[in-house]
């Protein structure tokens, strides 16, 4: 058992301010990755300084995790090496990495949910006591780290009743929990409000002044230039640039990111209302748990209008998504589509009366991996006239369907007879996009439409969102990325522990007022 | 406590259940409730080392349908190996290491191969049912008799539970004692932790340095042993010789006793002495005549019960996250 | 070696399974050539025995086929044993309860009544499963002891034959499937169900249906898919396959229902469907060798004396090869093991 309460600012952080004579906390040199035919990482360079923040920059599949994943010993490199204070070591598995005090906080949390919060902290390096795991001890080490870094949190919680800011700290106070030198955050801030994110921005900051060195993966490049002393970008698997915040702007590292310059705004005019498409009215819902997700949610979308949910991940979006697309039961409440009551009915039935469905999560929900793109591009209308006859399919009328949208939405590799499961996250998320729109459904639900994928991909689902808006769609946008939200919508719900705590027009709000009521639902 | 209470509600409530119902027989027929409930402790013995089998490999995270094999195979090796030595000890070692090996086959074939875990458990259904088969020669005997009745001296005297509990034979001792072992094991050692965690994320495990491998190996060979002893205690305790498919479908009901018991040791106690009673009870049915024209109805029982359950109850229960599924880190 | 792959993990597994039980027998004390010399006799040398190959082939098939149907929706169906007897207890009722029936209505629906018989107990498990939860492994097997002592209580009290044996009366002739010399036309039957499942699965939505459940239950509700009714409906059609084997299994070998009833079955489907990799047109070769093993099985004990019992053996070797991921890890990359996987998770339902 270390000693927890040793100070953590050793003296290697001011030790050496020139920085010719002592080397880098960590560096890599050369590092190429491939998985299969891809080349996740190529000849890539990166180093790791003491006592500061680095942003690793990049789009979705530009490298950063495999290279991340490299450092922390989850992928072996290929060519090339890492250095740990100047030696070359060998890191074949998270043991190694967390023997050289290296520590990670990932993309996907890895915490069990069913353990409490000091079990998920000590677990693999427990306190023991004639081998039984004494769990006042870890309880009082977890009490005493959080009360220290300003980390509020009861140990003896179980982890998945937590909302996902305060897990994330559990997954930080376990990398501080063993004492870590270099600590990694995979995309840390992509669930959280501004507040939270602001607030670990301020945690990463303090650890980065004792001495750690902080490595932080993001997209968001307003992060980066709040709070990162280094800026490394990446792009298709290679170091494209390295700078410090003083000498570039958030357009700057934008090209570089994509390598063209981008449109950081979405273009679109205003949007004319028409009727009102989906009426949803004092609607309750319960979770998987049978516990209440919503409490009584009312929320209009007209015609012609892109109607936005922002709010923290877990606060009844899915519930609220599921319900309107009859994925959930409904305990009481309704949901008009034009006019008629879908409560309760069927996602067939939803489906064919007009709700069209871009789900959260494409690989689970929206498409069968190993079926065609031509099967998943009738995936819902396949009993449908012109694919099929009498329960008899005709593969020759969805060919000519799947062949007509794979051209519309350039899906690429265009063959309609390849795996589903073959193509990039966002030629997956336009196959679903190419289905759903192609139903000329009265409303669209979409469900974090653009996550995972690139900024290309990005803009073309929004353009495609606010065509169809434009076209007389109603759209119901749901999306945990605030600034996507802000973007795309013409009014802003605001979700907040079942309800609807706010709801008004995108055209001039407070930024910083929506990640209040995200966060507490309340306005201050 | 209270806690607790709740979790096992039903298996306590069937439970009190029996006992009242038994407690009043026993107020005018005492003998012949001694001789049920004792029964049922014998009948409930090979399904809790069934049961503990499978919830030493759930709890990290590998579904263990080889369980009717690896006690049908250990049965036999036990038995073949008592016969050739005489001893009753190395029988019961060759039975545990017969269900080790098999343990770490299945691991292989899920954990290293990362294969369908409930297509490789039936492989080792049909190898068991196979090799014992085919190596089984008729006329062999226990030299050396069954394992021998032991009494615990003045505990063995008290009423109803004395004659229930404390004279038993060793295997069965072993297996009331293992049970609190596994729970122990599971819920208070640092290698429990670590077991609930890879069945649950084992990529949280792994993360934090714990060989998901070495853990379910680890679990698999010494859930191995414990199927091992249950039919090491079919073969060499209950029966005291070898048959063809002796295990009569008992692997599959511990399954039913885990998950009946929520993947505890403690509530599959519980639930094996259910299952237990419900033999026990078939086998007094007989023995009284009752539907004896009909004894296929009677020979249900056990099946039908199981089914009942799991459809009662499987839903509600909730197995380990991770369960079923081969974990690789890329 | 990627196209051929199909073909040549069932073939190197069979290979592989024949070689090592050789092993077995030589380090038994038998004559490996001999006995399986004596095996390829009793099962291939002469027309007789190749229509007794046929014979033991057909219910293969047709639990092939169950258990490799319910695959395809990814379920696990061990019940094969349980829904053949059911069916063919069933297709003896009819086959000697019904008197002076015309050959032609009495065979079907005999056939047809086994085969509803089958689909019903199937479906039992379906439906614990879509509404419960039950894990159909489980639920099968236990259902497998259930109609075990069913059709035993059976065949000994309302449908007993007279006489000390507790079996059915022979069937009526006119509910005989016949010999056509000695090959039989059963067979024919079963092929047949192969053809009409490849055209299920291939062509009709309810198949769509089936594979698209199988492959990701989660994005078959979402495409509006009831995976409860598919659940069912697959079972049904499993024990229907199963139960249709019975049928034939009664009308065309035994003449009626006795103790002991095609105990051949047991876990042979789940073996012949793996080898098949799932697709109903393979079936019929892999059950042909199995059936060919069972056929010639007798034989070599009567000229190698070796136990019939090493089939099972090498049955077994066969689906641990076939089954698991080690001829493809050994004889393949190692990426495309991963494609082995084919059953849902145990707490999934």
């Amino acid at each position: 058992m270390p000693d927890h309460l040793l100070p953590l600012d050793s003296p290697t952080a001011v030790s050496d301010p020139v920085g010719v004579a002592a080397p880098p906390a960590l560096e890599v040199r050369g590092v190429t990755k491939r998985f299969g035919d891809v080349l996740a990482n190529e000849d890539v360079d990166f180093r790791i300084e003491r006592g500061r923040v680095h942003a690793l920059l990049g789009e979705n599949g530009a490298g950063k995790s495999t290279l991340v994943n490299i450092i922390f010993g989850l992928y072996q490199a290929d060519t090339g090496e890492v250095r740990r204070n100047g030696e070359v070591v060998n890191l074949n598995g998270p043991r190694d990495a967390i023997a050289q005090q290296i520590g990670m906080v990932h993309q996907h949390f890895q915490l069990v949910p069913v353990l409490s919060v000091a079990e998920n902290v000590v677990l693999g390096d427990e306190p023991t006591r004639h081998g039984v795991v004494d769990l006042g001890e870890a309880a009082a080490v977890v009490q005493r780290l959080s009360e220290r870094f300003g980390l509020d949190i009861d140990p003896q919680s179980i982890v998945e009743d937590l909302p996902i800011g305060i897990q994330q700290r559990v997954e930080i106070l376990r990398a501080l929990y063993r004492e870590v030198d270099i600590l990694i955050l995979d995309e840390p801030t992509a669930v959280l409000t501004p507040q939270e994110t602001g607030h670990l921005l301020e945690v990463l900051r303090g650890l980065a002044d004792t001495g750690v060195a902080v490595v932080f993966i993001t997209h968001k490049l307003r992060e980066v230039m709040a709070v990162a002393d280094e800026i490394t970008v990446m792009r298709r698997g290679r170091v494209v640039g390295h700078t410090v915040p003083a000498d570039t702007d958030e357009s700057d590292l934008a090209s570089m990111m994509v390598g063209r310059p981008v449109e950081l705004r979405l273009k679109r005019t205003p949007a004319s209302p028409g009727d009102k498409m989906l009426a949803i009215v004092d609607l309750v819902v319960n979770d998987d748990r049978q516990t209440q997700a919503l409490n009584g949610i009312n929320l209009d979308v007209r015609a012609g209008e892109v109607v936005g949910v922002a709010g923290v991940e877990g606060n009844g979006q899915r519930e609220l998504v599921e319900a309107v697309t009859g994925l959930r039961g409904v305990i009481s409440g309704s949901i008009i589509l034009d006019g008629e009551e879908i409560a309760g009915r069927p996602p067939r039935q939803i489906s064919t009366m007009g709700v069209a469905h871009i789900p959260e999560d494409r690989e689970k929900l929206g498409l069968i991996g190993a079926h065609t793109v031509a099967d998943n591009m009738v995936l819902n209308r396949y009993h449908h006239r012109p694919y099929s006859r009498h329960g008899i399919r005709r593969p020759a009328a969805v060919d000519d369907e799947a062949t007509r949208l794979v051209e519309e939405f350039d899906v690429r590799p265009p063959n309609i007879a390849a795996m589903v499961a073959t193509l990039s996250g966002g030629n997956k998320q336009k196959v679903v996009a190419a289905r759903e729109f192609s139903h000329e459904s009265k409303v669209m639900v979409a469900a974090q439409p653009t996550r995972g994928i690139d900024i290309g991909n990005i803009e073309f689902i929004h353009r495609r969102l606010i065509e169809y808006r434009d076209a007389g769609m109603a759209i119901l946008l749901v999306s945990a990325e605030l600034d996507e939200v802000l973007g795309v919508s013409d009014r802003v719900a605001v979700i907040y522990g079942g309800r609807i705590v706010s709801c008004e027009p995108a055209e001039g709000i407070d930024r910083d007022r929506v990640g209040r009521l995200m966060l507490s639902g309340a306005d201050g | 406590m209270s806690d607790l209470f709740i979790r096992f509600r039903w298996v306590i409530l069937t439970i009190l259940v029996f006992v009242f119902v038994t407690l009043f027989t026993a107020e005018f027929q005492q003998a012949q409730t001694t001789a049920v409930l004792a029964s049922a402790l014998r009948q409930s013995t090979p399904l809790v080392f069934g049961a503990l089998c499978g919830v030493m490999c759930e709890r990290s995270g590998v579904v263990n349908i080889g369980i009717e094999g690896q006690m049908l195979l250990s049965a036999f090796v036990g038995f073949m190996v008592a016969s050739a030595t005489g001893s009753l000890i190395a029988g019961i070692l060759a039975g545990m290491a017969t269900g080790a090996l098999m343990g770490a086959g299945l691991a292989g074939l899920s954990v290293t191969l990362q294969g369908d875990q409930i297509i490789a458990g039936t492989v080792l259904n049909i190898a068991a049912f196979g090799i014992s088969s085919y190596f089984f020669q008729q006329g062999l005997t226990l030299p050396s008799g069954k394992t021998p009745q032991v009494s615990l001296g003045p505990l063995a005297d008290l009423p109803v539970i004395g004659r229930v509990f404390f004279i038993n034979r060793p295997l069965t001792y072993l297996s009331l004692i293992l049970i609190w072992v596994v729970w122990f094991v599971l819920f208070r050692t640092r290698w429990g932790l670590w077991t609930r965690s890879v069945g649950e994320v084992p990529s949280a495990a792994e993360t934090v340095g714990i060989s998901v491998a070495r853990v379910r190996y680890t679990n698999l060979i010494a859930g191995g042993c414990l199927a091992g002893l249950g039919g090491a205690y079919l073969s060499l305790e209950a029966v005291g010789s070898f048959e063809r498919m002796m295990t009569n479908g008992r692997g599959f009901v511990a399954l039913a006793v885990m998950i009946f018991g929520r993947w505890n040791p403690i509530g599959i106690w519980g639930a094996a002495l259910l299952f237990g009673y419900a033999s026990a009870v078939q086998t007094q049915l007989q023995f009284r005549g009752w539907l004896a024209d009909d004894p296929q109805f009677i020979g249900m029982i056990p099946y039908v019960v199981c089914i009942v359950v799991l459809a009662g109850f499987v839903g509600r229960a909730r197995p380990p996250a991770a369960v079923g599924q081969p974990y690789s880190r890329e | 070696m990627r196209m051929l792959k199909p073909v040549a993990v069932p073939l190197i597994a069979v290979g592989l399974a024949l070689g090592i039980g050789a092993i077995i027998l030589a380090v038994s004390g038998a004559n490996p050539i001999e006995a399986y010399g004596a095996l390829i006799d009793g099962s291939l040398s002469s027309q007789k025995t190749v229509g007794r190959t046929l014979e033991k082939a057909t219910p293969l098939i047709m639990g092939g086929l169950a258990v490799a149907l319910a695959f395809r929706a990814g379920l696990f169906n061990i019940g094969g044993q349980g829904q053949l007897v059911v069916g063919g207890i069933f297709s003896a009722a009819v086959g000697f309860g019904f008197e002076g029936l015309p050959w032609i209505i009495h065979a079907p629906m005999a056939l047809a009544v086994g085969a509803l018989a089958g689909a019903a107990w199937g479906s039992i498990a379906g439906i614990l499963k879509a509404t419960r939860g039950a894990h159909e492994v489980i639920t099968t097997i236990m259902l497998n002891f259930v109609a075990l002592n069913l059709t035993d209580w059976l065949a000994s009290n309302p449908w007993k034959d007279e006489g000390i044996l507790s079996r059915t009366p022979a069937v009526e002739e006119s509910a005989l499937i016949p010999l056509w010399g000695s090959f039989p036309t059963g067979f024919l039957v079963a092929v047949a169900a192969s053809i009409g499942c490849w055209y299920l699965l291939e062509r009709t939505n309810l198949g769509f249906e089936i594979r698209s459940v199988g492959l990701n239950g989660d994005a078959a509700r979402y495409a509006g898919i009831s995976v409860q009714r598919i659940i069912i409906a697959t079972m049904a059609i499993s024990g229907l396959l199963a139960g249709a084997g019975g049928a034939i299994e009664t009308q065309g070998v035994i003449g009626r229902y006795e103790p002991g009833f095609n105990a051949g079955l047991g876990f042979n489907g789940i073996t012949i469907a793996l080898l098949a990799r799932n697709h109903p047109l393979g079936v019929i070769p892999a059950a042909l060798l199995i059936g060919a093993m069972e056929a010639g099985g007798s034989m070599m004990q009567f000229n190698a004396d070796v136990a019939p019992e090493i089939t099972d053996i090498i049955e077994a070797l066969m689906l641990l090869f076939v089954a698991t991921p080690i001829v493809v890890r050994w004889f393949f990359s190692r990426q495309e093991a991963a494609e082995v996987s084919v059953t849902a998770g145990w707490g999934s339902s």
